[in-house]
């Protein structure tokens, strides 16, 4: 019942919005360009057929509705369902998926039992960048020297916990409500409450103290994300020992924090803090900081993020027990030997952050009902993303996006999964390459990545018999980059000389993020490099950066180029 | 940290020898015998090099490269193949590695500084022997520009090298450190970079844990103007502002070194000594002399020490119940403006330590009996000697002894320590030829003290007043064991 009650609010939104749209006449073109406006992670596959379709589902939607509401009642299999598609989960991931959803004219559902936004827009990408923001400028305004150079004169150079604070909550509500927005103008119903998978293409979801509404799609995506991995022995209190999400509230500034995990989430946190003046110890379980970068570009980030700034690090030792600070004592932290497990070292902070890694959140979700067994929590699933059950079969019309499927936890990476979805289910067979995901660091200097390391690519060579050559282009060469003053920075080309294939590129330098995916875009369609070292970079940009990397690939000559850009076409 | 007093004391040596541009200033059997457990292989080699590493060329333009930073330090084993020194080219950065096993024996152009490419930047000796040649051939090859002198030299040059009589001088606050070393980040790293001893600096921050300004009183060196957030940027040149500290220490008006003469840098602690020394002229401070008679201590004394009675404790106790009755003299003034009068009598007594000074302190001596403050003098010192005192052991004095007397010493004059208002320094009790009121001739046994007191405060009638009451407790010591 609470469902028709749901529809009566929704569809005169829908109304409205086709309403909205339809004085303009020349349809194609506004729609088209709102679509691309409200997604961010557009592929582009929207035309004029589809505004078509849109408009067409809108009008007959609240009829189809009532139909299924009615069949629900029956008790009986739907024969008919709510909806399309059921997106359990609405953080990017489900964003992501429910908007091309739409884009290709399902009728589509959202159960959120939180916020909106998930990990990334509430507890993670979203505010660390806006702390991060502010770290990158108290770091230019404290360097004397770096402010000499460009002839500027500063004074001192301060800021106001409070108002940092909340600038990230600030980002983090205002692109929380942008997210809201974008799919409820869409027309997707986002129903709130914890959903859970009662049976095949059946799920629950209501509030707590509310009775539970059950709802049928054709397929279920799975995007319930992940929360901070604690590892047992570390007793968080919020305060003094935290995980990332309290951090990012920056509710302080301790004089001294101990990050455990030298990975992205730790790395970013130690930019910040240090920024902020406070000092960092890292203790990292394996034999070197960094883990999981490239290691020619983790030597050098390390030789920049950490040796200069107030940074040690234990490294190859695990934290066994962490103690909250109380009882006027600090934050006490047990390190024993990664290998030998003997008793190491006892470190006495003001505050240790948790940056272990982030552990699915499948719990509650029902995949007893479908017979799905968690591997270490996350669901298992195949390269379509299809959930696989305990005995080894996929699960018919069950999908799992995003870290609940620890495939790659990247926010970008859980929304390409959800299109891939999408594609496969309306009839398209997608298989995302994982390969051209590209993942970036923000600190100061950036560091991103895409495809395989060097260790990883030469691996791949022995394997399969293929050669693999390594080109490198330094950011001191380039001329935007010392117009900065930041020259300091590396990127490095992992390739195939024999046919021009891009295995990975790695960059550190300034606005590294921003560059990569010129790379892996390349990796994402195929360029080879003897294609797109023909691109046409503007000047003075960064980017030449990449050009001089492509440019300086040496190809052999009998990998022969065919793209377009050999063929002189006169304009 | 297990053993304190071996573990700290070969740190601090080898700390010592590697920031001191003249090794041959250690007993060379020694120095080796350290090293041959290392690599008792290199001992037997008999023919012996001395390499220079050179600036490589890491590019086809470069033409001079700057050192961003030396992976390894002065005095380093390498191994073939190791990266020493990371170059910054025209290009990029590059660790650079080792061609030949050796050991590091100088370091010719420091980090942050620049050469030509083919020009030496480092010399690498074969064996611990040649260290020391290598090392000349370094200060040659380092002329005039000495990149890489140690921070502390030229300011120990400029100063007499450090008194051993110590002992008798004062009470540095800075002392031995507590039960375990707990230093910040960039602490460490700052005491790496002005080579301090962080087993040596006792900790002011939370926890007592030693901070980055800790490292840098220990080193003589005074925090950078803009403090705010200070973070060093990568191309910053680390030693730059050690060097310029030091020049500024360093007036030009010095006389040059005597030929011959041996430049000894400072130890952390003579460091601090030496600081506290120089800012206690900052007091007016004036002494007053008196002496006591000590016939009937003494012979308390005989009686007490079977029971473990030191004579530190009866001084300390003595002088204790004197200033309960003069409590201007246990005062002290931190601003000058005002009296500060401590609400507990807190008696440190100098004693010398490993060559070093320390000063445990006796807390409430007023209110302890004898035997009790004998019992914790001992347990203090025994903790002062395995470096496990808390710094509110050590610091928290708010009166000073101390006594030369078992020397023979006759009598001295103590320097004030900072924030506190009296020191007394407390001479040998000698038989003395005395004639009474009557005239007639006695030998009695006399010491004398030499209080030293902050005038701005303790007036000459105050420590007369002192004394008095002091000489009159000693004279009749019965009331110190009650």
């Amino acid at each position: 019942m609470h469902s028709i009650c749901s529809q009566a609010t929704t569809l005169p939104r829908s109304n409205f919005a086709f309403d909205s749209r339809s004085p303009a006449v020349p349809i194609s073109k506004p729609v088209n360009l709102r679509f691309c406006g409200l997604r961010k992670e557009a592929f582009g596959f929207s035309g004029l057929t589809h505004s078509c379709s849109s408009r067409v589902r809108c009008s007959s939607r609240g009829h189809s509705k009532k139909i299924s509401a009615s069949a629900e009642n029956n008790g009986t299999p739907p024969k008919s369902f709510d909806y399309d598609l059921i997106i359990i989960g609405a953080g990017v991931g489900g964003h992501g998926a429910a908007l091309h959803a739409v884009e290709k004219g399902l009728r589509t559902a959202i159960i959120e039992g939180d916020v909106v936004g998930g990990t990334c827009v509430n507890r993670g990408c979203v505010p660390s960048k806006a702390l991060l923001a502010v770290s990158g400028k108290m770091r230019e305004l404290q360097s004397e020297h770096h402010m000499k150079a460009l002839g500027l004169q500063v004074s001192a150079a301060g800021y106001d916990r409070q108002g940092v604070a909340d600038h990230a909550n600030n980002l983090a509500s205002k692109i929380r409500s942008n997210l809201t927005n974008s799919m409820k103008a869409l027309g997707v119903d986002i129903l709130t409450g914890v959903g859970t998978i009662v049976g095949p293409q059946k799920v629950k979801y209501g509030k707590v103290g509310f009775p539970d509404n059950i709802v049928t799609a054709k397929d279920i995506i799975i995007a319930t994300g992940s929360v901070p991995f604690v590892p047992k022995g570390i007793e968080v209190d919020g305060k003094t020992v935290i995980t990332s999400d309290h951090a990012l509230k920056l509710e302080s500034v301790p004089d001294w924090i101990a990050i455990v995990g030298s990975g992205y989430i730790g790395l970013e946190f130690s930019d910040v803090y240090t920024a902020l003046g406070s000092e960092v110890t890292f203790i990292e379980a394996l034999d070197q900081l960094m883990p999981g970068f490239d290691p020619e570009i983790g030597k050098l980030a390390q030789r920049v993020l950490i040796n200069p700034r107030k940074i040690d690090y234990h490294t190859g030792v695990f934290a066994t027990k962490i103690t909250p600070a109380k009882d006027g004592k600090p934050v006490t932290i047990e390190l024993i030997d990664a290998k030998t497990k003997e008793p190491k070292d006892t470190l006495e902070v003001d505050a240790a952050l948790i940056a272990t890694g982030r552990a699915p959140f499948t719990n509650g979700l029902g995949l007893e009902n479908i017979n799905v067994v968690t591997q270490r929590g996350f669901v298992p699933v195949d390269e379509r993303m299809r959930v696989i059950d305990a005995n080894g079969n996929l699960v018919p019309h069950v999908y799992c996006i995003g870290d609940a499927n620890g495939k790659m936890m990247l926010a970008h990476a859980a929304s390409a999964q959800g299109i891939s979805v999408v594609e496969q289910v309306t009839g398209r067979d997608h298989v995302l390459n994982h390969l051209s995901i590209p993942a970036a660091c923000f600190t100061h200097p950036e560091i991103s990545m895409v495809g395989l390391t060097e260790p990883q690519a030469r691996e791949k060579a022995e394997k399969e018999g293929f050669e693999v050559s390594v080109a490198k282009t330094s950011f001191k060469a380039n001329t935007k980059a010392l117009a900065e003053n930041e020259g300091e920075g590396l990127a490095k080309l992992i390739y195939r000389p024999d046919n021009g294939e891009i295995l990975g590129v790695h960059i550190f330098g300034l606005h590294a993020a921003d560059l990569i995916h010129e790379a892996s875009n390349a990796i994402a369609l195929g360029t080879r490099i003897q294609e797109i070292k023909f691109a046409v970079h503007a000047h003075p940009t960064l980017s030449e950066v990449l050009d001089e990397l492509f440019k300086s690939a040496k190809v052999k000559s009998a990998a022969s180029s065919h793209g377009l850009v050999s063929e002189p076409v006169a304009v | 940290m297990a053993s304190p007093l071996l573990s700290n004391t070969t740190i601090s040596f080898s700390s010592s020898l590697s920031s001191s541009p003249l090794p041959r200033l250690f007993p060379s059997v020694s120095f080796s015998s350290i090293r041959f457990k290392s690599n008792p292989r290199r001992v037997l080699t008999v023919r012996s090099k001395i390499r220079e590493i050179f600036m490589p060329a890491l590019s086809s333009t470069m033409t001079e490269g700057k050192i961003v930073s030396w992976v390894k330090s002065e005095g380093d084993v390498l191994s073939k193949g190791e990266s020493v020194v990371v170059v910054e080219s025209d290009k990029a950065d590059m660790d650079v590695e080792t061609f030949y096993d050796g050991i590091l024996a100088a370091i010719v152009v420091g980090e942050g500084e620049t050469a030509p490419v083919g020009a030496a930047i480092g010399i690498l000796a074969e064996t611990e022997d040649e260290i020391a040649e290598a090392k000349a051939k370094a200060a040659s090859k380092s002329g005039a520009s000495t990149p890489y002198a140690p921070p502390p030299a030229p300011a120990a040059a400029s100063t007499p090298a450090p008194p051993k009589s110590t002992p008798a001088n004062a009470a540095p606050t800075v002392t031995e450190g507590p039960r375990k070393t707990v230093a910040t980040p960039f602490a460490k790293k700052l005491a790496k970079q002005h080579k301090v001893d962080i087993e040596s600096v006792v900790g002011t921050g939370p926890y007592g844990r030693i901070t980055p300004e800790d490292i840098e009183a220990a080193s003589g060196i005074s925090p950078p103007k803009t403090n705010v957030g200070p973070t060093v940027v990568v191309e910053a040149k680390p030693a730059a502002p050690t060097k310029a500290t030091v020049s500024s220490f360093a007036p030009s008006s010095l006389p040059p070194p005597v030929p011959g003469s041996t430049v000894v840098p400072f130890t952390t602690m003579q460091a601090a000594v030496s600081k506290n020394m120089v800012e206690s002229l900052s007091v007016p401070a004036f002494r007053v002399g008196y002496p006591v008679t000590t016939d009937a201590l003494d012979a308390l004394y005989e009686k007490v020490k079977p029971k473990g009675v030191t004579m530190t404790a009866l001084l300390a106790k003595a002088a204790a119940m004197a200033l309960v009755q003069h409590p201007v003299v246990n005062s002290s003034c931190k601003d000058g403006k005002s009296f500060t009068y401590n609400s507990n009598i807190n008696i440190a007594v100098a004693v010398a330590i490993n060559g070093g000074l320390i000063t445990p302190v006796l807390q409430d001596a007023d209110k302890l009996d004898l035997y009790l403050l004998s019992q914790k003098w001992k347990e203090l010192v025994e903790k002062a000697r395995a470096k496990q005192l808390q710094p509110q052991e050590y610091n928290s004095g708010t009166f000073t002894l101390s006594n030369l007397g078992m020397f023979g010493v006759d009598r001295f004059d103590a320097i004030l320590p900072p924030g506190q208002g009296a020191i007394m320094a407390v001479g040998a009790s000698k038989p003395t030829v005395v004639a009474d009121a009557d005239g007639f001739f006695s030998v009695k046994n006399k010491m004398l003290v030499n209080v030293t007191a902050d005038h701005r405060i303790i007036y000459g009638a105050d420590l007369a007043a002192f004394l008095q009451t002091f000489s009159k407790i000693v004279e009749n010591p019965e009331s110190l064991t009650l």
